[in-house]
């Protein structure tokens, strides 16, 4: 069975940006890509624990505030050194302006 | 500006597999979290926004300057007139150098990413630092800022080695040390303590440029055989000693005789105000505390955020010399009473952070 937990609403998160939600012991990222789309990844670098959300935003990618490690936010895909390790995605839907992640 | 001195039982070990590696990993001073002065999430994403503007008209400056005064340099080749040619070109190329390999190291000199990564290689290359090695190494300097045994980029241990530092002004210690990196990684060698930061993943690349410099170094020194001049080795290899002096310069001020194993870059980073030349060839990174909290924000941003943060920041040294007023003395301090430190005031609106550092008690025990 499906687990869509609500991150936020849809008017949260400026367009090219992210914020973070911070759900059952785990934080995540949410972001509003420049076409008005919405994706979600795990919340901390794969390189160290620091929040994406606090990173910029640019077309597709999000690069983490510490070390400048960049990902892919829609794919999770590292980009190259600092960091190595993908970042873990999740489905994310609009429902009457609210943004869903499926975590389950 | 007061002093203060922390006490520690036995001198630094600046190994970063030794004693104090393994200290700062059990005691939480290793990737721990460090103090950020709050800022607006909006005037956060304007500072932090990428242009290639700036960074395409300063390289422009900073190769065509080169071009030029190589040019000029080898025309008057022979006589007087070349030295001051070769001084301006050799601090274009060992001295500007660092703050362009720092810079698009961060990946934020420029939007476009192939631009940062040529004008790295490029640097790297002047500058005598494997860009693979140093780009792991700049991330460890950036998790763990002058944490004893973690922190690969202390330029000035305790006590301070103050004839090493002299002779740095002039490249010497450091292009024998690169020299000797250059040949033991091109031999295919990477060192137990370069494997505690570059993944395994990465190790072959290092292998790889370093191979590439060995083989452009040989044929510079050749080509200046085969003519009977030393003049391909002065615009290939040697600005790197003769043109050094700016960023030792510069650079010792970023965190000389400022605190060690603290968790707030307002203690252990110091921003210097500085003349535009300067500016110029450092890339604005006198802004050293700024730069520090947040690496995210380009080098032509970094001015804003100063004027944006300072009520939360140290005084900034008002120039170059006032800072070396400062830090000289502590070194020399420093070689009496290694724990010896210049403990940074914050301005009475700023938060503190982490007090246990820094606390009273400690600022009691430094005469």
């Amino acid at each position: 069975m499906s687990n869509w937990v609500e991150a936020c609403t849809s008017n949260d998160i400026d367009e090219e940006d992210v914020m973070r939600f911070d759900h059952a012991g785990k934080t995540f990222a949410v972001y509003r890509s420049p076409d008005d789309e919405f994706f979600a990844t795990d919340g901390l670098c794969t390189h160290e624990h620091i929040h994406l959300a606090d990173g910029l935003v640019m077309d597709e990618i999000i690069e983490c505030p510490k070390h400048n490690g960049r990902f892919n936010y829609k794919t999770g895909e590292a980009k190259g050194a600092p960091v190595c390790i993908n970042l873990k995605t999740y489905p994310v839907k609009v429902e009457a302006g609210k943004v869903l992640i499926q975590l389950g | 500006m007061q002093a203060a001195a922390l006490t520690m039982p036995t001198r630094r070990d600046y190994s970063l597999i030794g004693r104090d590696s393994q200290l700062a990993v059990e005691s939480g001073l290793a990737a721990a979290e460090w103090y950020h002065t709050d800022i607006p999430r909006k005037q956060m994403k304007e500072l932090m926004k990428r242009s290639d503007g700036p960074a395409i008209r300063d390289t422009a400056i900073w190769l065509g300057s080169m071009l030029i005064f190589a040019g000029l340099g080898v025309y008057f080749w022979g006589t007087w007139l070349c030295v001051p040619f070769f001084l301006a070109y050799g601090v274009l190329y060992g001295s500007a150098s660092d703050s362009r390999w720092h810079e698009c190291g961060h990946g934020t000199a420029f939007k476009t990413r192939w631009m940062n990564d040529i004008v790295y290689q490029i640097a790297c290359f002047m500058i005598m630092r494997n860009p693979v090695t140093w780009r792991w190494s700049h991330t460890r300097h950036h998790t763990d800022t002058v944490i004893v045994g973690r922190d690969p980029e202390i330029a000035v241990m305790r006590p301070p080695d103050l004839l090493r530092v002299a002779l740095n002004f002039f490249g010497i210690l450091d292009v024998w040390h690169a020299m000797g990196d250059l040949i033991r990684n091109a031999l295919g060698i990477v060192s137990a303590e370069e494997k505690t930061f570059i993944p395994e993943q990465e190790q072959p690349r290092v292998v790889r440029i370093a191979r590439i410099w060995a083989a452009i170094y040989v044929a510079t020194s050749a080509l200046s055989l085969y003519t009977g001049s030393i003049l391909p080795l002065v615009l290939i290899g040697l600005p790197r000693l003769y043109g050094a002096w700016h960023h030792v310069l510069t650079g010792l001020l970023q965190h000389g005789g400022l605190a060690d194993n603290v968790t707030d870059h307002r203690l252990n980073s110091r921003t210097v105000l500085m003349n535009p030349v300067s500016r110029f060839i450092y890339w604005n990174m006198n802004y050293h505390v700024e730069h520090h909290m947040f690496p995210m924000v380009p080098y032509h941003a970094l001015p804003q955020l100063h004027a944006m943060i300072k009520h939360d920041l140290p005084a900034a040294n008002p120039s170059i010399l006032h800072a070396y007023r400062e830090m000289v003395p502590a070194f020399l301090r420093q070689l009496r009473n290694e724990d010896y430190f210049l403990k940074r005031e914050l301005p009475p609106t700023a938060k503190p952070y982490r007090e246990e550092f820094h606390g009273e008690s400690v600022a009691a025990a430094a005469e």
